[in-house]
């Protein structure tokens, strides 16, 4: 897929790729002449037909995936059970957990997930999530992070 | 203001899509280079034993070659062969990977029963409408995982257990064209024969080799001295082997509990023809 800015006659770059959380992905895409940004929101369908390749928007997994990164995202129960967890766990938030709305990720939080080493990220993100989650915290951001780490002692993560 | 077609952009797609699935061949190529055989098992209909002789040539093979033996269960709903093994455990990541599960003989084993609780189905986080579509799909994409994701190390044999029918027969072959073969199992009766001849022609059709053909349930072995007796009717494997003029590489009785345990002579005698027909 490309993006084309209908002003400059120019193909927009891809700038970003986010997921809230939802099943939903968000891509944003940025002309270099003009700067104009364009967001592509994805709802769960399209979201599942591209991730269901094994494939992401911005290319992602050309850079060290994590081992069975696939297995993790499509299989219900395989990443708990991979990182150490009760085998076939239900990813399903707990009752008092699900009404709640997950919160968003900072682009800077964001960066700073991406240096944690592949084989532990789904696991740190999803503790970070949880931590987040349980306080109503609308938005992880770094001082976020902190925060749980000093709370959860999740030091080094 | 312009709207031009897609070629007529010249840039790379933003998500390089044809990159990445060039990255996922390439990885899959990489981490089977050190796997001297791939060998698939299949059958045209579920209860003719497929796991049962995959187990048997795993354990055969384990024995009498040097350097490994994986099977990989390919029939993700309704994983066994991990079982018929005695590999019991799960697949961890570490920061070396993810490694396969030992069983018997030493075999590598991986399975998604490895990742789901006991009589648990396995469930894909898809939505809840339209499964079909991407259903397939999703396999393929477990299957591929398995394939590149564990540290099989090297390999003398991989054995890849595949789900009854013609459909994992064609996904292995567009997933992995390396495949050095596939053995096909039926049992002795007509039915099961031309369910298995539908699947070695789709086989044949995918470009695969049909390596031979095994009779599974080829009698009853007595429980008193092992001798087989008639169970089914009918010589689907011998009528398989002739038409797609390929060896039969055994006939395998069924052998009760109390029967004398000649397993280990089974496993032995499949694997000696299956090497004969790969050397």
């Amino acid at each position: 897929m490309k993006f084309l800015c209908m002003e400059c006659d120019e193909q927009m770059h891809f700038a970003e790729r986010r997921e809230p959380g939802d099943g939903t992905f968000t891509a944003s895409f940025v002309c270099p002449r003009c700067g104009r940004a364009i967001a592509m929101l994805a709802n769960p369908m399209e979201s599942q037909l591209v991730g269901s390749l094994g494939v992401k928007i911005g290319g992602e997994t050309l850079d060290d995936p994590e081992p069975l990164e696939f297995v993790r995202a499509h299989v219900e129960g395989a990443d708990p059970a991979l990182t150490g967890g009760t085998v076939g766990r239900s990813p399903t938030p707990p009752d008092h957990l699900a009404s709640r709305q997950r919160p968003a990720w900072s682009p800077a939080a964001m960066a700073r997930l991406d240096r944690v080493p592949g084989f532990v990220r789904g696991m740190v993100k999803r503790i970070y999530g949880e931590y987040a989650t349980e306080r109503g915290i609308p938005e992880i951001t770094p001082e976020i992070m902190d925060r749980a780490r000093v709370e959860l002692g999740l030091e080094g993560m | 203001m312009t709207l031009r077609a897609y070629r007529d952009l010249t840039g790379a797609d933003a998500s390089r899509v044809g990159e990445q699935i060039d990255a996922q061949r390439a990885q899959l190529a990489e981490r089977l280079a050190s796997v001297r055989w791939v060998v698939a098992v299949m059958s045209g209909k579920g209860g003719v034993g497929k796991s049962h002789i995959t187990g048997l040539l795993a354990r055969g093979a384990a024995a009498s070659l040097s350097n490994g033996v994986g099977v990989l269960d390919a029939d993700l709903a309704s994983p066994t062969v991990a079982h018929m093994l005695g590999a019991d455990g799960r697949l961890v990541a570490t920061e070396a990977g993810v490694t396969p599960v030992l069983g018997a003989n030493g075999v590598r084993v991986a399975s998604s029963a490895f990742l789901l609780a006991d009589d648990a189905p396995l469930r894909f986080r898809e939505p809840n409408g339209e499964r079909w579509i991407w259903r397939g799909t999703l396999e393929a994409g477990v299957l591929r995982d398995f394939l590149t994701g564990i540290r099989w190390g090297t390999l003398d044999l991989l054995l890849v257990d595949l789900p009854p029918g013609p459909g994992g027969v064609t996904d292995l072959a567009h997933l992995l064209p390396a495949v050095d073969g596939v053995v096909a199992v039926t049992i002795p009766s007509e039915e099961s024969r031309r369910s298995v001849a539908r699947t070695a022609t789709t086989a044949r059709e995918a470009g695969l080799r049909i390596l031979g053909v095994v009779e599974n349930m080829a009698g009853y072995a007595c429980a008193a001295c092992g001798v087989p007796g008639p169970l089914f009717p009918g010589d689907a494997g011998r009528r398989l082997a002739s038409a797609f003029d390929v060896p039969l590489l055994g006939r395998v009785p069924f052998r009760p509990p109390d029967a004398p345990d000649a397993t280990d002579r089974d496993a032995e005698a499949l694997t000696e023809r299956l090497l004969g027909v790969l050397a």
